[in-house]
């Protein structure tokens, strides 16, 4: 809400939309049908407590048109337990996701590969077991995914990526929002 | 502290007036506290503590047993939209909260205050699938403005109290409040505050006096301004300031059909209906106004047509209360959130004092074209054809002279009726407006009737939409309730008759309607009635209809195949609108 587009506003692109609200039964819920009713698919989305107590924060990706996204958000902000919503064009946030990768040990013992491959990008052996190792990379999609596709000829038995957390670039914390907002109604 | 937290500090805190009491007994004292005297119900297992309660205090709570939950909720909303205040329903859970749905849906819609209160199933039953539970909270999500699920009586003082803050504030709406039977059933100590701060909820924004200045600024340059205003004026209260505003400021002002009867009909400014049936000069003109200033409505897809060739030629002013309509279907050159009445009072003394002559007679004299080709024949019929919708709504509104409560369902008899009648008061237009909701009319001007007893409550229905809550002429007789029933009976769902005529080639396909003897049907409830056909009795049956104490169905056999016109064809622009 505090970015004006400087793009074609008919164009598509990735945005973050972020609510804070109330830990309320059933709020998720509320805010996912605005999304579901407009046909827009939410490409992740990730819920957790933010940096005020007892305040929580929705992470919401979707890839839509701004006067979309605008709308959107303006309906998630009007949601009675919702404490602010706002969204973000990609380039304005900083962003990372975790992959999970479940390979059976005998890759591991039969070859070095695997090892070279966790190393040269940055991955890390989160687990070994006798039957298992996991193996755990933080990055953005196109790299969790290009490990899956290295990783894929060992077998990978199960794969997991989280959805993305997203930290905005600009320096006005969530207080200051929350108090421009109060005062902007009566 | 956070501001968030400090936001929360100030909510209100709970004064001590302690007493022990069911949570039964708390919903009602709740009630008690917000000054509601009437509710609409039907009771089942999951409520029944409540209704045992209900039984002690039937001297300060009237409860009117409707006959279908469906009732229940549109008398609410009747109730509602003539007092003000908010309209309570209650329903036992499962079938009874479901039956709900379609009146919360319309009220959402039509941003209706409405309190809803349902029993549910004991919380250690809740997802067991047990008798008669439903996720009633999942299924009207999408429908309410606000609704909490009870499952401890502490719970219900606060949950009442904010049900009827968010209800009735901002942009008001329909509210659920679901109470497990072990929460009625609990005793707790109650205490009551009524709420009026929750810390994520703004629905009033603050007046920003430079989007009042912007918005006088283009009223006065303006050439051809046209005002076209909806419910958020009467929402607002701010009849007086709208009507002062448009008289300084020579403003031609045109009313959706929420708004109808915030302005007498004729007042020299009002120009009349907007929309797809509306009046033909607001609907050209909108296309050729250089500022159109839209005060407390939302640019409906039936007011504008095709948004593509909508206004595209005028500088759009939005004063509306709710963020989320801005901007959402029309965009506004200059938008003012704020409330009706306070944007009104801020902008009276910036306006220039104008009178735009020429301007405004030029509505006069669309309007002298849509009367020769269309009126006329409607209100004053020269064939010998039968009756027409037209002048029966005349008739009525000349021997109300204008200060009846119109309720309308919907369909022909609707538009006609909306058309036609003569309003000289404010707050006197009852219909279902953005849901459409066929069944609306009978319960709603029940609803009407009790919150208004001392008016005359005139319900304009279809054959159709009268058989869809007709189980209501039960609550109408048992109670008494002085409803003016007449129903238009063309022995077709007409509007979809008028759509298939125009549009289907005239493939009448399950459109005509074999109809029961509607006056036997008043009768068996012992209400009184009587059936019209001919045109030199209709006054007559009107006359008699007005005078009796108490309900009274009146059905008038009108013409079978009668178009409403002017139109403008779905997906078209207003300016192509249709005399005939």
């Amino acid at each position: 809400m505090e970015t004006m587009p400087n793009y074609s506003s008919s164009e598509e692109r990735n945005y973050t939309i972020f609510a804070f609200t109330e830990n309320k039964v059933g709020l998720l819920n509320r805010i996912v049908i605005i999304f579901t009713r407009r046909h827009i698919n939410i490409e992740s989305l990730t819920a957790s407590e933010s940096e005020v107590p007892g305040v929580y924060r929705y992470t919401i990706i979707i890839r839509a048109r701004y006067e979309q996204v605008e709308k959107l958000v303006k309906q998630i902000a009007k949601q009675v337990d919702v404490l602010r919503a706002s969204f973000y064009p990609e380039e304005e946030t900083i962003f990372q996701e975790i992959a999970l990768y479940k390979i059976p040990m005998t890759s591991m013992i039969n070859s070095h590969e695997v090892e070279k491959i966790v190393r040269d990008s940055h991955a890390r052996i989160l687990t070994v077991d006798p039957l298992y190792i996991i193996i755990e990379k933080t990055g953005h999609l196109d790299e969790t995914r290009a490990l899956f596709e290295q990783l894929k000829p060992f077998g990978i038995l199960q794969f997991s990526r989280s959805g993305r957390v997203v930290i905005t670039k600009h320096m006005k914390d969530l207080s200051a929002y929350l108090r421009e907002q109060a005062e902007a109604y009566l | 502290m956070s501001v968030a937290l400090e936001i929360k500090e100030k909510e209100p805190k709970p004064e001590t007036k302690k007493m022990l009491v069911t949570g039964a007994q708390g919903v009602l004292l709740s009630l008690l506290e917000e000054g509601v005297d009437t509710i609409f119900g039907y009771p089942g297992g999951a409520i029944m503590p409540i209704y045992d309660a209900l039984y002690d205090f039937s001297d300060r709570l009237t409860h009117y047993l409707v006959r279908h939950e469906q009732g229940g909720a549109h008398a609410a909303q009747g109730y509602a939209r003539i007092t003000g205040k908010a309209g309570v329903c209650f329903a036992t859970s499962g079938p009874g909260a479901t039956n709900l749905i379609t009146g919360i849906a319309d009220a959402q819609i039509d941003s209706t205050p409405l309190i809803c209160v349902t029993g549910q199933v004991f919380s250690h039953l809740l997802g067991t699938d047990a008798f008669q539970e439903t996720d009633v909270l999942g299924v009207t999500m999408p429908v309410t403005k606000w609704s909490y699920q009870v499952t401890r009586a502490e719970e219900i003082p606060e949950a009442m109290a904010k049900a009827f803050y968010i209800a009735t504030s901002g942009r008001p709406g329909p509210v659920l409040i679901d109470i497990t039977k072990d929460a009625q059933n609990a005793t707790f100590e109650y205490e009551y505050k009524k709420w009026n701060k929750i810390a994520s909820y703004f629905p009033v924004p603050k007046l920003k006096q430079s989007e009042i200045i912007a918005a006088a600024e283009l009223i006065n340059q303006a050439k051809k301004p046209f005002v076209i205003w909806g419910q958020g004026v009467l929402l607002g209260r701010a009849e007086e300031e709208f009507k002062a505003f448009i008289e300084k400021a020579g403003l031609p002002a045109a009313w959706t059909i929420l708004g109808l009867s915030a302005l007498e009909t004729e007042h020299p400014l009002n120009v009349g209906m907007l929309g797809m049936h509306g009046n033909y000069g607001p609907n050209i003109k909108t296309n050729e106004c250089d500022v159109l200033i839209a005060i407390g409505m939302r640019f409906d897809d039936r007011v504008t047509g095709d948004l593509k060739r909508y206004a595209k030629q005028a500088k759009i002013i939005h004063i509306e209360i709710d963020a989320a309509e801005i901007n959402k279907n029309v965009h506004a050159d200059v938008a003012v959130n704020a409330d009706a009445r306070e944007a009104l009072q801020a902008l009276l003394p910036l306006v220039e004092k104008r009178e735009h002559k020429e301007w405004v007679q030029s509505f006069f004299d669309a309007y002298k074209i849509e009367f020769n080709q269309v009126i006329r024949e409607q209100l004053f019929p020269t064939t010998s054809g039968g009756i027409q919708m037209g002048e029966t709504v005349r008739i009525i509104s000349e021997l109300t002279e204008g200060k009846a409560v119109l309720v309308t369902d919907v369909g022909q008899h609707q538009m006609v009726g909306m058309r036609y009648y003569n309003f000289k008061e404010t707050r006197s237009n009852i219909t279902s407006g953005g849901l459409g909701t066929m069944g609306f009319c009978l319960p709603a001007a029940m609803g009407a009737k009790v919150g208004a007893p001392d008016r005359q409550v005139v319900a304009i229905i279809g054959d159709g939409g009268f058989q869809m809550t007709l189980q209501e002429l039960g609550c109408i007789f048992q109670y008494q309730i002085g409803v003016k029933v007449v129903i238009l009976n063309n022995n077709f769902l007409g509007m979809v008759r008028q759509w298939q005529q125009l549009f289907h080639q005239k493939r009448y396909s399950f459109t005509e309607m074999v109809n029961p003897d509607f006056v036997g049907i008043a009768k068996a409830y012992g209400i009184a009635g009587s059936k019209v056909s001919e045109r030199e009795y209709l006054q007559g049956q009107i006359k008699q209809m007005l005078a009796h104490e108490g309900p009274y169905v009146l059905e008038v056999v009108v013409e079978k195949e009668e178009n409403v016109f002017p139109m403008v064809p779905a997906g078209e622009s207003v300016a192509n609108i249709r005399l005939d």
